[in-house]
């Protein structure tokens, strides 16, 4: 299955508001924990107490620093960063086993472990760093876009969507069908210009990026205008022009 | 990217199995009795001991039969094939060498395409990835061909052609250099394209994601070492590529054994460097490379 | 191609759900537990819960870690070495409680004084300091005083709340939100919702404070304020609105004590507010002077009458007088003067421009109805980048000024109060600290002072309390002085104490100021060969530093393995709309041989026959806390919770206890709320109908409107003292620094960390992860992967000038000490200013950690540069590093200098390893 297929029937995947996420590490966690007892092995840890933690996960959240071209100041921007679930997904097309494949239905690009040999092409391939062997199974773990919960029929309907999206505090993350033009993560993308990650590698990534908004723009509403020459007519004055007695 | 010791005795050693098998399969080099089991035995003793070392970097190597499946888009899988393909389609032409029976000259023919096949497949696995520009370019094959061709020729024993082929190997590599330290720029990744903000301005960290280990920094971050590149570039145009071809112009079995060993020395500090010097665009990321 | 493989997307989530509340921060957010084969195996928000409404923070969803932790109490322990030694000898719990009783028995006949019981990050503080107070000590405060009293006691004070707990802002109008000094605060997830909502409404968001990251990331617009100088910052936000007249005079008269009359006649009422004979404040209308309250009155804010003038009056000239212009105080705030005018002018135009109108009728306290309710969408919200310097109390009021003026309080679009508040001062009891042998304390502990009469202090003027609350020094130290306590016990300054019993504060690191020296004085002896601090009982759940210096070790449980209260007599998880409590109950057994802290402190007070825990026979009232949750009354009929109540179930705030109501409570997912009806819903201080609810639910037992206080006459009686009035008075060393920090409008001073701090020209800060909590996420395995270590932040302009590169150390120096510490770049930073993350840094050996753990190697903790005293004063005196009005521990006055120095092999100072395997589970 490692060839791509060329059209999925829906194009499942995020849609990350950069101007929303404050950088909680909340998405992380959840997913950290949903998928430690979900889909596949646990994403397990090594040394967790000690020296040298180290440990799998499927979502992290980078802090950058914008230095505005414009001048003005600096800004930090929270940046979380997961599979893209790309329709020309490079992962897969390297994999040797099949492991790693495209889902026909919904796009999403999933590693089937029980045929993984943990070679890490895969991760190799990926450009955004999405992919995380685990070091204990030695299989390769990644963002599953959390497709055992999306369909799953032992949770509510309102909890069908990745345990990222239920968690985000900041609503910052949005989960819907990118070939629908009328869902959610469609107009959003549209309507604030999501981009893609590092288009210039061709894989183009199903996720979107919203960029934050300007910041710091001077205020366009006019200045306050004295309601008298203070100075010139004291205190008294400012009372009765207040009070509306001059 | 991590160097692993198991991916760089597989690349070096099964490149130059390969090779060597190549000019054995051709009968550049005709070995007969006992010579024919010493050569290629040699010879399936390198691919096999590269391929055996490269299933040591496997999560789970017991399943590496399944690297089978996918030949028709994996470079991987297509390797896998092309290796056990020569093997198989060469062992007879081995037993035949050594017990003295003799096969068809173009089964031989494409005995020697698949093994140089094999060596252009793994090369491939590393051509192919993008978010590697150094290795994303067409001198990656060209220096894996150059490594399997010299050294084969080395090993069999071709003289003066070995000596022309180590000297075109140390300008693929001085090449290889040249143009790989241009690779990352001429990519266009950028902590700008990669976090989408270059729209902004110019982007640094502020964070990272975490401050313990993964697998990312580990594999594909590498950043430790490369500071020692420069010199190991020269010891690897020298040992890999100009002592060899000095030593094979004299020629001689003891020469060509020492030239093996300088090679291989060679050989292994440039195959360090093509990992360690190999940076991924998800350093971009971490603000590192 | 073969074919795709076939997976189970509808796998069985888990066997059970069981919901409860978190427990890693103050939020309490509701939390879905799932258990497979009876062991935690996922946790997720509770959607249905009022303060999360499903998401949780990372800390929250990182919960199956803090059950699992190798870090948790093994079993109750007795120190068998030295203290700090860390060697202990496991003891059953009759040993435990027994020992705890010889050790604190004696000295309620003795001198309950002598316990000091602080119970640090308590979120059971109505039992805590119920058992206090029937033990009789006056020593008893939480952790308040080291967190965010200023914020609490200025907001209610000012407008009978403050932010978090007591009020937010009205996410679903406001159009424009300033947040002043937030990192994370305690109202964790939502005002991480309410950003949301918001970005999602296109609605702006400003952040005030010198570090833009997190929420400050987010902020349309960023004020990078110089530490501290927040203060100057509003009171000239208030010049320009006020020199503009853009303020709500409607509001201001009808709803503030703006046209109450301030006596100029020289003497002891000076400054206090004119009264009728009834005791009533009056106001002049038409010239006449009427009671406050009187129907229809239209108060005339200009008035005056016989030289006593209003509190608009006396405001307005303080405020418009140039030192308070922008172009003054820029350089000091770091802001320039046309962005302050700039932000005037945009409070101004959204509060008065764009009104938010409700077609909602309400009658107010006077009796006049109102057919609209009339909202300015403005709202500002503000937590420790305030409070937590020495200026802190009057920064804070000054912010509730300025709501204040623009109208928004209470207001839709505005600043909305949670129930139990609004609740001025005079709703709060005052301070008790009476001490009778043998028997309780004459009141609660802690409250409100309205002036001198309710100090704790000893006929001699010397303080009552260990930590010296409510003395001249701190008069208003409304949550007592948690980071006094073991220095003031140390040095015998008041008094010595026999017993230290903490619970939940790790008081030997993160939470101390200058830390080294309090790990010494846990540790000194006296001549006698004796510790100076004879007994230290100590009650934590994980082995943490302070566990070491404990001389008895009461093992709590983690929080998913027992009963927890989290009630309106204490602190509630109410919402605008409604009054709402909550409980946590054992959702998996305990492994280990450890017992719930509260169950515990029932049984103690039950073994020392304490008033209120054991019957009119001398047994135990209650078997342990849940049963204390169901049938403790504090009044008859109102007791921990107020959801179900009664024989059937169905009282709402009042009603008998309910055998049933935990279980009922379970079934509701373990929240109760009680809506407040929709014309109550604003204007609350003034709204007759929220003010009838509120009795019926038994918030209070009669309405009790009030005014906003924009001028202050606890504080001014405070002054008044100081002036030399009253019979209770201050030393005369005091009195000069008194009347300032009571000055009874908003001032600004200087923090007093920037005295003598020439040598010191950077300020440092720390601010909270939003993936860590305290001392205890460290110990979590997913946590510390993300927070390991911290470096220094530095601004480009102290980076350039050290010539910093990445991978770089600088040394840090304070008048307190020095650390040397890793650095970072951060150019989106005050260019005064560096930070690191707080509490981040670990001692060796703690937490279960191996000893090469980067928290204990490469973190840091800026404690050891804080001191808890100032220098010395003029005549030899020492004042509490915190805010003259409160006792508010200064963190952030804290002020340093930077140097680039060689990379040590580990951050400096480097403790010995604590050796803490034997307690651990
Ligand atoms: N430099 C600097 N220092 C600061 C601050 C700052 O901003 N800067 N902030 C200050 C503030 S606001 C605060 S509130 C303090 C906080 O400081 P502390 O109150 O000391 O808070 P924690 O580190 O959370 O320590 C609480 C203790 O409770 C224990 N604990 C956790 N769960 C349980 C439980 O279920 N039961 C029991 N019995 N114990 C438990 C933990 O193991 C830990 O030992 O720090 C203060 N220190
Ligand atoms: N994740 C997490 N949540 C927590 C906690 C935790 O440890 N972790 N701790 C809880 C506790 S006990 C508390 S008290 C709350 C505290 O919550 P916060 O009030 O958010 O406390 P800090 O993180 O100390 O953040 C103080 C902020 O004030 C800024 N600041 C400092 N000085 C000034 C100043 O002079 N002016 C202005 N405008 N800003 C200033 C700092 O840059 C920082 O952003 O958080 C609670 N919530
Ligand atoms: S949970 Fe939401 S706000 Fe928090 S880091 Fe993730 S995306 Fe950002
Ligand atoms: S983000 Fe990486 S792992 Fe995900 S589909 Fe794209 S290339 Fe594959
Ligand atoms: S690691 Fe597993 S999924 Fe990735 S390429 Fe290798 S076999 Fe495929
Ligand atoms: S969609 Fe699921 S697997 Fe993917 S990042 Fe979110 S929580 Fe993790
Ligand atoms: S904010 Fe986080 S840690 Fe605090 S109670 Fe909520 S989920 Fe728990
Ligand atoms: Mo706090």
């Amino acid at each position: 299955m490692t060839c791509l297929p060329g059209h999925t029937e829906k194009k499942l995947g995020l849609a990350i508001d950069l101007d929303t996420c404050v950088g909680c590490h909340a998405c992380v966690t959840a997913c950290k924990g949903w998928n430690d007892q979900g889909y596949g092995v646990p994403l397990s840890d090594q040394d967790a107490y000690g020296a040298d933690p180290s440990g799998v996960f499927l979502n992290r959240v980078h802090g950058y620093q914008v230095q505005p071209d414009t001048g003005g100041a600096a800004q930090t921007i929270n940046f979380p960063r997961s599979c893209l679930h790309c329709e020309d997904a490079p992962c897969v097309t390297v994999c040797p086993t099949g492991a790693s494949y495209k889902r026909v239905e919904d796009g999403i690009v999933l590693v089937n472990e029980d045929a993984c040999i943990g070679c890490g092409l895969c991760a190799w391939a990926c450009p955004y760093g999405a992919r995380e062997m685990d070091a204990d199974a030695g299989v390769m773990k990644k963002c599953t876009l959390c497709v055992d919960r999306i369909y799953n029929e032992n949770l509510p309907e309102e909890d069908r969507e990745p345990a990222c999206v239920r968690t985000c505090p900041t609503g910052a993350r949005h989960f819907g069908d990118f070939n629908d033009p009328t869902s959610k993560v469609s107009k959003l993308t549209a309507a604030r210009g999501g981009f893609d990650l590092m288009p210039e590698m061709g894989t183009k990534p199903t996720n979107k990026y919203l960029p934050p908004r300007p910041k710091d723009q001077r205020q366009e509403a006019s200045l306050l205008a004295p309601l008298l020459d203070i100075e010139a007519k004291g205190f008294a004055g400012w009372l009765d022009r207040i009070l509306g007695k001059i | 990217m991590h160097p692993a010791p198991s991916v760089i005795l597989f690349t070096v050693l099964s490149g130059l199995g390969f090779g060597f098998m190549a000019y054995l399969s051709l009968g550049l080099l005709l070995v007969q009795g006992g010579w024919a089991f010493v050569a290629w035995g040699l010879a399936y003793a390198l691919a096999v001991g590269g391929l055996l070392a490269s299933t040591t970097h496997l999560g789970n190597p017991q399943r590496a039969l399944r690297a089978f499946t996918q030949w028709r888009s994996s470079w991987l899988s297509r390797e896998a094939w092309a290796a056990v393909a020569t093997l198989l389609l060469l062992a007879p032409v081995a037993l035949g060498d050594w017990v003295g029976f003799g096969l068809p000259y173009f089964w031989r023919l494409i005995g020697g395409a698949l093994a140089l096949a094999t060596v252009f497949c793994t090369s491939m696995i590393y051509t192919q990835i993008k978010a590697v520009p150094r290795w994303h370019h067409w001198l990656t094959p060209v220096l894996f061909m150059g490594f399997a061709l010299a050294g084969g020729a080395l090993l069999g024993l071709q003289g003066g052609f070995a000596t022309l082929l180590l000297v075109i190997l140390a300008g693929i590599l001085a090449a290889a250099f040249a143009v790989g330290d241009k690779q990352f720029a001429r990519a266009g990744a950028s902590m700008e394209s990669a976090t989408g903000l270059g729209a902004i301005g110019s982007v640094s960290v502020f964070e990272q994601p975490h401050t313990g280990e993964n697998y990312l920094l580990r594999e594909m971050i590498f950043t430790v070492g490369r500071k020692h590149a420069a010199k190991l570039r020269v010891i690897a145009v020298i040992c890999a590529a100009l002592i060899p071809a000095a030593l094979a112009l004299m020629g001689g079995l003891t020469l060509t054994l020492l030239a093996l060993i300088v090679h291989l020395a060679g050989a292994f500090a440039a195959r360090w460097l093509f990992f360690a010097e190999a940076e991924h665009v998800v350093g971009l990321y971490y603000g590192k490379r | 191609m073969g074919a795709q493989p076939k997976i189970d997307t509808s796998p069985k989530v888990s066997d059970e759900v069981r919901r409860t509340t978190c427990y890693m921060c103050a939020c309490r957010c509701g939390i879905n537990v799932h258990l497979k084969s009876g062991k935690v195996s996922y946790i997720e928000g509770n959607r249905d819960h009022p303060v999360n409404k499903g998401v949780l923070c990372a800390k929250g969803a990182s919960g199956i870690k803090q059950v699992t932790a190798p870090s948790r109490l093994r079993a109750p322990m007795r120190r068998v070495g030295p203290r700090g030694s860390g060697a202990f000898e496991e003891i059953s719990w009759e040993e435990a409680l027994s020992l705890a009783v010889e050790w604190m028995e004696p000295l309620r006949d003795s001198g309950p004084e002598k316990l000091a019981f602080f119970t640090g990050r308590d979120q059971s503080q109505s039992l805590t300091s119920f058992w206090a107070q029937n033990f009789g000590t006056p020593n008893y405060a939480a952790h308040g005083g080291f967190c965010s009293v200023n914020m609490a006691a200025a907001g209610i004070y000012t407008i009978g709340g403050a932010f978090w707990e007591f009020g937010q802002p009205d996410w679903e109008h406001t159009k424009l939100f300033v947040l002043f000094g937030v990192a994370e605060d305690h109202d964790s997830n939502p005002i991480k919702m309410g950003l949301g909502r918001l970005k999602e409404r296109g609605a702006k968001v400003i952040g005030v404070n010198p570090i833009r990251s997190g929420y400050n990331a987010v902020a349309d617009d960023w004020y990078g304020v110089t530490p501290g100088a927040d203060g100057l910052l509003i009171l000239s936000l208030i010049h320009c609105l006020l020199e503009a007249g853009k303020i709500d005079l409607d509001y201001l008269a009808r709803f503030t004590n703006a046209p109450l009359l301030v006596r100029s006649d020289e003497g002891a009422e000076k400054g206090l507010f004119l009264r009728n004979e009834a005791g009533k404040p009056v106001v002049m209308e038409g010239g006449k002077l009427v009671p406050f309250d009187q129907k229809g009155v239209r108060p005339d804010l200009g008035a005056s009458y016989e030289g006593h003038r209003t509190v608009f009056a006396h405001m307005a000239e303080r405020y418009l007088s140039p030192d308070h212009a922008p172009e003054a105080i820029a350089a000091r705030v770091g802001i320039p003067a046309s962005r302050i005018r700039g932000l005037a002018a945009e409070l101004a135009h959204t509060a008065f421009d764009a009104p938010i109108v409700l077609d909602r009728e309400w009658t107010d306290f006077r009796g006049e109805t109102h057919s609209q309710m009339v909202g300015r969408p403005v709202s500002f919200h503000a937590m420790r980048g305030i409070s937590a310097h020495s200026n802190g109390f009057q920064t804070a009021r000054a912010l509730h000024l300025l709501q204040v003026l623009l109208g928004t309080v209470e207001t839709p679009g505005g600043y909305r109060f949670k129930p139990p508040y609004p609740k001025p001062a005079e709703a709060h009891p005052a301070p008790h600290s009476k001490v009778t042998r043998g028997k309780p304390l004459d009141g609660p502990h802690l409250g409100y002072p309205r002036g001198p009469e309710h100090l704790a202090l000893n006929p001699d003027g010397s303080p009552v309390r260990i930590d010296k609350a409510f003395s001249w020094e701190n008069p208003l130290s409304a949550h007592g002085m948690m980071h006094m306590v073991i220095a003031n016990a140390h040095a015998g300054d008041p008094y010595k104490i026999d017993t230290l019993f903490l619970y939940m504060a790790n008081m030997a690191w993160n939470s101390s100021m200058n830390t080294a020296a309090v790990m010494e004085m846990l540790t000194d002896k006296g001549e006698d060969g004796e510790y100076v601090i004879p007994r230290i009982i100590y009650s934590d759940a994980y082995a943490s530093e302070m566990v070491a210096y404990a001389d008895l070790i009461l093992p709590d449980t983690t929080y998913l393995e027992r009963h927890d209260c989290i009630s309106l007599l204490d602190r509630p998880i109410s919402e605008p709309g409604a009054a709402g409590d909550s409980i946590r109950w054992p959702v998996v057994e305990p492994d280990r041989n450890v017992r719930g802290f509260q169950s515990v402190l029932i049984d103690l007070g039950a073994r020392m026959k304490l008033p209120g825990f054991v019957n009119a026979e001398g047994k135990a009232l209650y078997a342990d806390y849940a049963d204390y949750i169901v049938n403790h009354q504090r009044r008859p009929g109102i007791g921990p919770l107020m959801g179900f109540r009664g024989e059937d179930g169905t009282g709402e705030g009042r009603g008998a206890p309910n055998p049933a109501q935990i279980d009922r409570y379970i079934a509701n997912g373990s929240f109760f709320q009680a809506h407040v009806p929709d014309d109550a819903a604003y204007f609350k201080p003034w709204n007759a109908g929220y003010q009838d609810w509120a009795v019926r639910v038994g918030l209070y037992d009669a309405p009790q409107p009030y005014l906003i206080s924009i001028w202050s006459e606890p504080m001014r009686r405070f002054q008044l003292a100081a002036e030399g009035f009253g019979d209770r008075q201050p030393p005369d060393a005091m009195r000069a620094r008194l009347k300032q920090a009571m000055d009874p409008l908003p001032v600004w001073y200087p923090p007093f960390g920037d005295d003598g701090a020439e040598d010191y020209p950077v300020h440092a800060l720390t601010q909270r992860p939003m993936a860590m909590y305290h001392s205890w996420g460290s110990q979590n395995a997913w946590l510390r992967q993300i927070h390991g270590r911290n470096p220094l932040y530095v601004p480009t302009k102290i980076w350039e000038e050290n010539g910093f590169a990445e991978g770089d150390w600088a040394k840090l120096t304070s008048p307190n000490g020095a650390i040397v510490v890793p650095v970072a770049h951060m150019p989106a930073l005050n260019p005064h200013t560096v930070w690191t993350w707080n509490a981040i840094g670990k001692r060796k050996g703690a937490w279960a950690l191996d000893e090469g753990a980067p928290e204990a190697t490469k973190g840091f903790l800026l404690n050891h540069l804080i001191s808890e005293l100032l220098p010395e004063k003029s005549d030899g005196m020492r004042w509490s590093n915190s805010d003259p009005v409160t006792g508010q521990a200064a963190w952030f006055d804290l002020r340093v200098r930077v140097e680039k120095t060689t990379p040590p092999s580990e951050a400096q100072p480097a403790f010995p390893k604590l050796d803490l395997k034997g307690v651990q589970a």
